[in-house]
């Protein structure tokens, strides 16, 4: 493949492991067995039940009728929202939780921007019952409330991470933080496909399966398992490249990134990496980043707290240089009113996060005919107190 | 091409002698201090330097501040911040070390993470050390693999020691290949840890370090991370060249009367 990472963990420029030498033991048993437990005919097995049993796999494939009369081409929604828990996040942690299992691991940790992340891991660990700590940002735990208690429920204790913007990224500092100074027993359950070779190689792997069915699905449904654009919102950037996973060979399929523009590109209160950003590493990898001229990371803004994030993964950063994937932006505003669209024609009221891939199909022009599935990540249950207050509901 | 800066094979400064080697071969029980630039107040840089020398610290590691220090405990990230906040950057942080070595002569190390540098550019970098006469850096998200390919020429050309971190889980094989890279000192974490934790030696710890000190490694070795006071030290030295001290100093100089609480810090290791 050939947008795949090679066998030193980079993606073009991109990718790496950036680590402190406490993490270097941890990760490096990870680069070296990943791929044999992955590959695992037991390990498949395992996964792939949990998957259709427990998650409820695979998600529907919807032709959106409503939604394709308005912009006059073929709408897919591809329903992750309807996985367990409301979103992709939990193909990654059903896959993470195995391997920490296989690798001997007795406390997990993760970190959540809109909790989804959170509460799909807090979900398998009460599942394998293993030890749960989720680092969480202060302004995340106020504005995504529904997942902080459901990740208590589960078990698991939410930490919040008051530095910085008190967002994504600074739960990824704290538990990157926990990582070091629990190097033994802990496995650390990223939640995109960012930090060091190999967190978005595997995160790719596990969140794949949305393209893997997404091909199959479009076969029966249209006669060609080849689409003519996928869509999907990139906060690390792990939905859309499970999205993408499938098709990135196939050039004849465009995929479209759609980042977060918060109050507009210009504003100073974006989370538009891929326009804002230069290259350098933030959380173990390589990649865009937005930043200062000094190399400080700027903070971002979004409406959505998963895609409040400075950063992209790496191999994203590789499909923006190489011009394989088109990297665009929705505001806060469009996403929100995306999200009400969607709700009023098909009934689905979406994460706020799936809203901005929904919100870029009103700036596509069709010529009619055209298959488009956008991925619909995640639920909007989390956010219906967003919604409401924007809406005056 | 990754590159942003171009690859430099060059022997290890000619002639010159570095200043840490030179300390490591005249002295035992060597202290360094961490301090952040620009912490507390942006123009206190160079006099905590100078404060510091004067009582009595052999090396210092300055550190520049970065936006996310993952491998830091609450105290040096809120010295960072405090400093990022008053305006601190690299290139301020040269400027004020433009004289470092008029009033400054034992080993100055800096010590930050990597995106600043990569920003700054390697070379630029490199050679904005040996301009102003610092001796060594300390950069622990900078993988060993990348330093190697990239970093290490240009290093060697300025003269600049690349130190390296090893903790207890560092496996021995790696810890031989980090003694052959690197010509300065290692340094050795007392745990897997982040900064400001307090040095507990329990068996392990103590085992970790005799296995160290087995190893015959070419470099001396610094403990750091926990290291707090005297009696922290004290132990640190019994089994290795010396310690290092940060987030215990840092603390000490909050309130920004600098040569006063230098030296009320320092009086403890006094003989
Ligand atoms: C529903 C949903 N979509 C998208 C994202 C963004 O993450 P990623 O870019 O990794 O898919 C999140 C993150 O929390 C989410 O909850």
């Amino acid at each position: 493949m050939k947008y795949k990472v090679n066998e030193k963990g980079y993606y073009g420029d991109f990718g790496g492991a950036y680590i402190p030498e406490m993490l270097y033991p941890n990760v490096e048993e990870l680069r070296q067995n990943y791929l044999k437990i992955i590959d695992d005919a037991d390990f498949q097995k395992e996964f792939h039940q949990l998957l259709r049993d427990y998650v409820g796999r695979p998600s529907p494939l919807y032709l959106a009728k409503r939604y394709s009369e308005r912009f006059g081409a073929n709408i897919f929604l591809k329903r992750e929202d309807l996985n367990h828990t409301g979103a992709h996040k939990i193909n990654n942690t059903v896959g993470q939780i195995l391997l920490a299992e296989k690798l001997g691991k007795k406390r997990i940790i993760a970190e959540t921007g809109a909790g989804q992340h959170g509460v799909a891991t807090a979900t398998v660990c009460a599942l394998r019952n293993l030890e749960c700590v989720i680092y969480m940002g202060e302004v995340d735990i106020e504005r995504q409330a529904p997942n902080v208690a459901r990740m208590k429920m589960l078990g698991a204790k939410v930490v919040p991470a008051s530095s910085g913007s008190k967002t994504l990224k600074d739960a990824t500092n704290e538990a990157m933080r926990d990582w070091i100074n629990n190097p033994v027993d802990t496995h650390y359950i990223i939640g995109s496909v960012v930090g060091p070779h190999p967190y978005p190689d595997m995160v790719a792997i596990f969140q794949s399966i949305i393209s893997e069915e997404t091909k199959k699905q479009l076969l029966e449904q249209t006669g060609s398992e080849q689409p003519d654009y996928v869509l999907a919102c990139v906060g690390g950037g792990s939905n859309a490249m499970g999205m993408f996973y499938h098709f990135m060979d196939d050039e004849d399929v465009k995929l479209i990134a759609v980042e977060a523009a918060g109050k507009g590109v210009s504003s100073g209160l974006s989370a538009a990496t891929t326009y804002l950003g230069k290259e350098g590493v933030l959380h173990g990898s390589r990649s865009i980043l937005m930043q200062t001229a000094d190399g400080q990371v700027v903070e971002p803004h979004s409406v959505s707290a998963g895609l409040d994030y400075p950063g992209i993964g790496p191999q994203h950063a590789h499909l923006f240089k190489t011009g394989r994937g088109q990297y665009v932006s929705i505001t806060d505003e469009e996403s929100l009113d995306a999200g009400l669209l969607c709700t009023q024609l098909e009934g689905i009221i979406p994460a706020i996060e799936s809203a901005h891939a929904l919100a870029y199909l009103e700036k596509m022009e069709f010529k009619g005919g055209e298959n488009v599935v956008v991925c619909l990540s995640g639920r909007g249950d989390k956010d219906l107190d967003t919604y409401i207050k924007y809406f005056n509901l | 091409m990754r590159l942003i800066f171009k690859q430099i094979k060059a022997p290890l400064g000619v002639g010159v002698m570095n200043r840490i080697k030179q300390l490591f071969e005249e002295k035992k029980n060597i202290l360094s201090i961490y301090y952040t630039a620009g912490y507390p107040n942006t123009g206190d840089t160079i006099r905590i330097a100078e404060a510091l020398e004067k009582s009595g610290a052999d090396m210092l590691e300055i550190g520049f501040p970065y936006s996310d220090p993952v491998a830091d405990g609450p105290v040096i990230q809120a010295s960072s911040k405090q400093s990022l906040d008053q305006g601190m950057t690299l290139k301020l942080l040269f400027e004020q070390l433009k004289d470092l070595r008029k009033s400054v002569t034992i080993p100055v190390l800096l010590m930050g993470y990597v995106n600043p540098v990569l920003q700054f550019g390697v070379e630029n970098f490199c050679k904005a050390c040996a301009e102003v006469g610092v001796d060594g850096c300390i950069v622990p998200d900078l993988p060993m693999v990348e330093y190697e390919e990239f970093y290490k020429g240009c290093f060697e050309e300025h003269n600049l020691s690349n130190v390296f971190l090893i903790t207890p889980q560092t496996a021995e094989e790696r810890i031989h290949k980090i003694d052959g890279l690197t010509n300065g000192f290692i340094y050795l974490l007392s745990s897997s840890a982040t900064t400001g934790k307090n040095l507990e030696v329990g068996d392990t710890t103590e085992t970790y370090f005799s296995r160290i000190q087995n190893m015959k490694l070419k470099n001396p070795a610094m403990i750091g991370f926990g290291i707090s006071d005297k009696q922290t030290f004290d132990k640190a030295c019994s089994y290795a060249n010396g310690a290092i001290i940060g987030t215990a100093f840092v603390k000490a100089i909050a309130d920004g009367n600098i040569e006063e609480n230098v030296d009320d810090f320092m009086k403890q290791f006094k003989p």
